[in-house]
């Protein structure tokens, strides 16, 4: 049983504990390879079989061919891992960030300019 | 005898490397930003350190989970750019201090902080925005570097108050070196930011803006903040501001805080610059 942690009870906040990482360690193992311009070339060549070299669920796999960057929190992935799926697309972080808060991109953007975001209900 | 002159605090945001490396610091979303950085730029080059200690956190860049030191330090002659992932950033590579860079593994150990040696390091944004931050676009930096690398993306980090214990440690190992380095220590990332879930793009600007002075005055009570207190205040990522611990630790208690600059958004974080004059 996992212990209880006092950041639990923090919104749409996703906590790299051991849980966590277990459950996310090959996900985030294909996303580090990315850092190799080779294996960046050979992911875009044949994304589907370029993610099957890696011990990943096929959850994890579909979240990545979908870009479904909430997803991939969700079932173990880290930010700082994930987002270079999304740099290798050409993607910001602003880009990313709205599509987890489900938000366009403008608004997201706006309410960064007008203060930044407030905790979520 | 060796001796720490200054500690600087500074947000490390990939994109502020990025505005500089595509000469869009003039740009109305940057200006505001660049502006404040220019006394800091001005500072650093009257102060003119010969070496820097960057307490930096690496970003999925050198470090994997399959081995998570907490607290890691550059002892290379040099250190490569790392590639995050869409190509190294276009700066010079990192030139380093390993002389006193094993010295301060001598003495941490022996001080009871059991640091990670690191002889091959490749460093990411984390240490290199800082540089350009305060340095611009120099064919070489003018300073050689210690990269201190500190994990707070796997938990559990290390507390708040280990991180300001280190500083003091750190402190205590110059001060025992026989060399005449003139040091600044930097204390980099956050302010506050979160950049990942349903939460993505929570700033506090208010919390941000306490923490220089808290940091001056009463470092103490910023020591006494759990990881998560810095979660729900500072945001996921903003948990990096416990590395201006280890900073603000190395200083004397009362060193002054000579200047500092906030502006937010610098994309999805509150970008702080604070220095503190410790000659």
């Amino acid at each position: 049983m996992p212990p209880r942690r006092d950041y639990h009870d923090i919104k749409g906040t996703y906590i790299l504990d051991g849980e966590h990482s277990r459950k996310g360690y090959d996900l985030n193992k294909f996303c580090m390879s990315l850092n190799q311009a080779r294996n960046r070339e050979a992911f875009s060549a044949d994304e589907a079989a370029y993610l099957d070299r890696f011990a990943i669920t096929t959850e994890q796999k579909q979240a990545v061919l979908d870009r479904d960057y909430l997803k991939l929190l969700q079932l173990g992935g880290n930010i700082y891992y994930t987002f270079k799926i999304a740099a290798h697309d050409g993607s910001t972080m602003q880009d990313v960030g709205a599509q987890m808060a489900g938000i366009s991109v403008e608004q997201f953007k706006q309410e960064l300019l007008d203060g930044g975001r407030r905790d979520i209900g | 005898m060796a001796e720490i002159i200054a500690g600087i605090g500074t947000s490390h945001v990939p994109a502020i490397g990025a505005a500089i490396d595509h000469g869009k610091t003039e740009d109305p979303y940057w200006k505001p930003l660049f502006d404040g950085y220019k006394p800091a730029r001005r500072w650093m080059a009257e102060a003119a350190p010969d070496v820097a200690i960057v307490v930096y956190n690496d970003h999925a860049s050198s470090f994997f989970l399959d081995r998570v030191p907490t607290f890691a330090i550059g002892v290379a002659d040099r250190f490569p750019i790392a590639d995050e992932g869409y190509g190294p950033r276009a700066v010079p590579a990192v030139e380093g201090a390993p002389e006193l860079a094993w010295h301060l593994v001598d003495a941490l150990v022996d001080d009871e902080f059991d640091m990670t040696i690191c002889q091959e390091l490749e460093v990411d944004h984390g240490l290199t925005v800082p540089l350009s931050i305060l340095y611009d676009q120099p064919v070489s930096w003018p300073v050689k570097v210690i990269p201190l690398a500190v994990n707070v993306i796997q938990y559990p980090t290390p507390t708040a108050r280990r991180c300001y214990k280190l500083g003091q440690a750190i402190r205590r190992a110059i001060a025992s070196y026989p060399g005449s380095e003139r040091i600044a220590i930097l204390g980099t990332g956050g302010m506050s930011h979160q950049l990942q879930g349903e939460r993505a793009g929570f700033i506090n600007q208010d919390f941000d803006r306490a923490f220089f002075q808290r940091l001056a005055d009463d470092p103490e009570s910023l020591t006494k903040l759990t990881r998560t207190d810095y979660v729900r205040n500072a945001g996921s990522e903003g948990i990096e501001l416990i590395l201006w611990l280890i900073m603000r630790g190395a200083l004397a208690d009362d060193a002054a805080l000579a200047y500092t600059h906030y502006h937010a958004p610098a994309s999805n974080t509150g970008a702080g610059l604070c220095i503190f004059d410790d000659r």
